[in-house]
């Protein structure tokens, strides 16, 4: 009943502006085209000036309204160059968009036309054209320098002592996998891949390196300490989004990708920044995956050194939970929430 | 009245350089030949223009629906499961449809709307018309074309009422997830029917581009050198270009998209364990067909933007009573552009693991279209200073878009930096950049167009204050829109996502994503209201009683109120001149028919 009052009231809006128009239009006619043209020149001439002015305020009302709620300080080493390089790019286009925004509804305001105004004729102007193609060259010249330092810094090699993570993206949750104490992740082979024996990497169990491979539920990071992640898929492309970090990379199926950067404030002292209690640093996907896309949720708690060896000390090795002895102990409550991650389809 | 005598002139200054058509009355027309199965470039631009109307108001309603899922997500929408069905089971809709009418929205809108219901409609309109042709050089080619697009269109139409659902899988189309029917429902028959939509598509794309270059090259009238089009033309051109030189590629990966699902090729597949089982294919790679598809895809947008800034060129000019300011300079940077768009395409994968090295010649490139680009902002800009302007719905939609291109463009700076894109990349901020500058600003010269010629297409004028509405609500309604979405994107806010409320860095942003929905509806009602206001005009418009209402120099003004097919009753009028002469040595204006005096001034 309401969605049908809706449309009708919808439908007299429609009617009476309709009605209104069709009115306004015979009036032009016996008004004469010239007059009816003045005036309308004459309103829209206001509320192009008026456009200007409210919708300038409008980008200060908004830019204080939300500017809390964005990026914040970033919370890697290296996003602190991405965040420099966004606030130069936003002084220059700053500028030039509220310049070229004032040139143009103030000359459509000032050069309405008027009786007896005659337009200039203007066609062209060759120091004008190369002033206006100079200069913006010069500006994007030193943008692309900019950008191209940082770009080269974030693609760099990660640092020979940097801790490994490895994070495999299915529909749709995050496998996370921690070379353990030899600091190698172990082979994988998607044709091992076994869900049903604790295998969902298909991790190689002839490979040494895997035996004391572990795998988890969130990532754990320490704080100060340089870490790459080596980035998979096992089904559809998915992206690693750390959107505290800055730090973004696709996961291809098939194609490794890595990324590296060095955290600077822990969960806890994040919490206490943003003033959050619920903040949590946490991993979307950014890469179309399917339908559960949305909800393809990860989180890295990034702690000090003393807690995360705390953390490691009470992970299971995957080898075991693949390879149940006779007369296993009874798992602990981690070990289930890994199975439980594990058999997840 | 000076301009009476000019109006006439095309009487009277006629040479017997072109052969002779006596197209006029020499066949009579039923109503198949002359609404169905045209050949009259004229009505092939309105089939181009009402199939384009429908299919925006399709792809918009889509939006809608989906808007109403992200500003509401906790609200129930009754009258969604009375249309949707399963797919919105108890008035909201399912992660699976959200998916369909996002990936559905932007096909439309990019391909079927802003490719084939701008370019399609324009270059049919004004290329024979402008250039002084009687019509296109193949006009059979130039029906196949629309039909060929018909029946994409019905394809694609097809694909939205299969069980599975139509493609779902983003408009880009991605394999692995397009590639298997495992991973997504959409991906099941959605994916071929999409394919073969597409082809069709592409195929009526190359049909009509062929067809535009080879007539804007050979059949100019006399007196037509290159450099005496109107900007229209040559925005037309380097669309054409565009669209003729990557098409085909787009189409290559197409075809081994669909080998992948249907022939047990390894194209784009490799180690993909899905639905409990690995699959045999390896060594594929995923990231080919992305360099395949953007390889189109970012000319794309400028196939969607280029014949904007055309008909924005020309309008301004007409509107401001000057000429367009730095012609040759338009020129070259529309030349830019072209040669530039063919070389950045990998900027859309800056985060795909592409190596840096090559990485940085694609920042480099990306940002040097900024020059081309700026240069045009600013002959605008000095096209209207010290005009003498005349705000009609057209001329205001044209201010629009130089509006809506600086604030869209300005943003394309930003991610066309690789290492702002790490940050920016599939955030809300690229959705802002690009509906402002390619899908505002396109839709604000598509809306001019349409104004403008409006009484060449029909005979009638539409309704100016329907059109001031129309444009004051769209204009302020699409920066209210888009405007805060660079927020959310700053914050690292994911697109295509179903729902954001269970995530602590994204959810801080319900009042605003409530706020946009809520505008969405009314600037998508406001564009109901055009469209009523499109066909009504169509049968009871004001009569135009003049040939040429705007007093513009352009050859279109010299035909007959309601050209007959072959555009002129007599011989194709000569040119003498550039399509710009206004405002010079004291006149208003000076037609391109008319010679070139002796004591006059040169430009």
């Amino acid at each position: 009943m309401s969605g049908f009052l809706a449309v009708l009231v919808i439908v007299l809006i429609f009617i009476v502006i309709f009605q209104i128009a069709k009115a306004s239009e015979y009036v032009s006619i016996l008004k004469g085209e010239k007059k009816a043209r003045q005036q309308s020149n004459r309103i829209n001439g206001f509320l192009l000036i008026a456009f200007l002015v409210l919708g300038l305020i409008g980008v200060y009302y908004c830019n204080n309204l939300l500017k809390g709620k964005i990026l914040g300080e970033s919370a890697s080493v290296q996003g602190e160059g991405v965040d420099t390089l966004i606030y130069v790019t936003l002084a220059i286009t700053g500028v030039v968009f509220v310049g070229t925004q004032i040139l143009l509804f103030w000359f459509a305001f000032k050069y309405q036309e008027k009786e007896g105004r005659k337009a200039f004729y203007f066609p062209h102007n060759n120091r004008l054209e190369v002033i206006w193609t100079v200069i913006p060259a010069i500006a994007l010249t030193v943008l692309v320098a900019f950008g191209l330092k940082h770009w080269f810094q974030l693609t760099s090699d990660a640092p020979k002592d940097a801790a490994i993570v490895e994070i495999t993206g299915k529909q749709f949750n995050w496998l996370i996998r921690y070379p353990g104490k030899d600091g190698q992740l172990g082979r994988r082979d998607f044709k091992k891949i076994d869900e049903a024996a604790s295998n969902p990497l298909g991790m190689d169990w002839d490979d040494q390196l895997s035996k004391d491979d572990f795998m988890a539920t969130e990532v754990h990071l320490v704080v100060g300490k340089p870490v790459k992640f080596v980035i998979g898929s096992r089904d559809v492309i998915h992206d690693v989004g750390l959107p505290q970090f800055r730090m973004k990379m696709d996961a291809v199926p098939g194609i490794p990708t890595t990324l590296w950067f060095t955290p600077k404030f822990t969960t806890k002292q994040m919490k206490e920044k943003t003033g959050n209690p619920d903040f949590t640093y946490e991993i979307s996907c950014d890469q179309m995956c399917g339908s559960g896309h949305y909800s393809m949720r990860g989180v890295i708690v990034v702690e000090t050194q003393e807690e995360y060896d705390a953390w490691v000390a009470k992970q299971p090795l995957q080898y075991s939970l693949a390879h149940p002895a006779p007369e296993a102990p009874k798992a602990d409550s981690t070990q289930k929430t890994v199975a439980a991650n594990i058999a997840k389809p | 009245m000076s301009n009476e005598a000019t109006l006439h002139s095309q009487q009277e200054v006629m040479h017997g350089a072109h052969d002779h058509h006596d197209h006029e009355h020499h066949h009579e027309d039923n109503f198949i030949s002359k609404y169905v199965f045209s050949l009259d470039h004229k009505m092939i631009a309105k089939q181009f223009l009402i199939t384009g109307i429908i299919w925006a108001i399709i792809g918009a309603f889509f939006s809608v629906v989906f808007r109403l899922q992200l500003g509401f997500p906790d609200a129930t929408f009754p009258w969604l499961e009375s249309i949707l069905g399963h797919w919105a089971k108890g008035g909201r809709i399912t992660p699976e449809a959200y998916y369909a009418l996002v990936t559905m929205h932007g096909t439309i809108l990019v391909f079927f709307v802003l490719t084939a219901g701008l370019s399609g409609t324009f270059s049919n309109l004004l290329i024979p018309l402008q250039v002084g042709a009687r019509d296109m050089a193949s006009p059979f080619m130039n029906c196949l074309s629309y039909w060929f697009f018909f029946l994409a269109s019905l394809v694609m139409m097809a694909s939205l009422f299969v069980q599975t659902g139509p493609a779902s899988g983003g408009w880009t189309m991605y394999p692995p997830l397009s590639a298997l029917g495992d991973a997504s429902i959409g991906s099941k028959i959605g994916v071929d029917l999409w394919l073969i939509s597409m082809a069709l598509f592409v195929v009526s794309q190359l049909l009509g581009g062929l067809n535009y270059i080879s007539t804007l090259l050979n059949m100019r009238t006399k007196g037509m050198s290159m450099t005496k089009m109107p900007l229209t033309i040559w925005s037309f051109f380097f669309t054409a270009v565009l669209g003729v030189l990557s098409f085909p590629v787009l189409l290559s990966g197409f075809i081994l998209l669909l080998m992948d699902r249907h022939a047990g090729t390894s194209f784009y597949l490799s180690d993909i364990f899905i639905a409990g089982k690995a699959l045999a294919n390896e060594g594929g790679s995923a990231i080919l067909y992305q360099h395949l598809f953007w390889f189109l895809g970012h000319p794309e947008v400028y196939i969607i933007i280029l014949p904007a800034m055309g008909m924005v060129s020309e309008v301004l000019a007409v509107s401001s009573r000057k000429p367009i300011f730095g012609y040759l300079a338009m020129i070259g940077s529309l030349f830019a552009i072209c040669i530039l768009a063919f070389l950045v395409w990998a900027h859309h994968m800056f985060v795909t693991g592409l190596n840096p090295f090559l990485g940085a010649f694609f920042v480099l490139l990306t940002l040097l279209i900024a020059v081309p680009s700026a240069i045009k902002v600013f002959n605008w800009l000095t096209t209207i200073w010290k005009g003498n302007i005349r705000f009609t719905p057209a001329s205001l939609f044209s201010i629009g878009f130089v509006s809506t291109f600086i604030s869209g463009g300005l943003t394309g700076i930003w991610l066309g930096n690789s290492s702002i894109d790490i940050h920016l990349h599939d955030t809300y901020f690229v959705i802002a950049h690009f509906h402002i500058v390619m899908g505002v600003s396109a839709f604000f010269g598509m809306f001019a167009g349409i104004y403008h010629w409006f009484p060449k297409m029909y005979g009638r004028f539409m309704n100016n204050t329907i059109g001031y509405i129309h444009f004051w609500v769209t204009l302020v309604g699409a920066y209210l829109i888009f405007w805060p979405m660079h927020y959310e994107g700053m914050a690292g806010m994911p697109r295509r996502y179903f729902d954001y409320s269970s995530w602590t860095s994204f959810n801080q942003f319900g009042g605003l994503n409530q706020f946009i929905s809520i505008v969405v509806i009314l600037v998508f009602a406001t564009q109901l209201l055009f469209v009523f206001n499109f066909f009504y005009s169509i049968f009871k418009g004001r009569k135009l009683t003049e040939q040429n209402p705007w007093k513009a120099t352009t050859l279109e003004w010299t035909t007959p109120i309601n050209p007959g097919h072959g555009n002129w009753p007599g011989e194709i009028p000569e040119v003498h001149r550039w399509a710009y002469d206004y405002s010079k040595d004291g006149r208003d204006f000076i037609p391109q028919t008319e010679p070139i005096g002796p004591n006059e001034s040169a430009h």
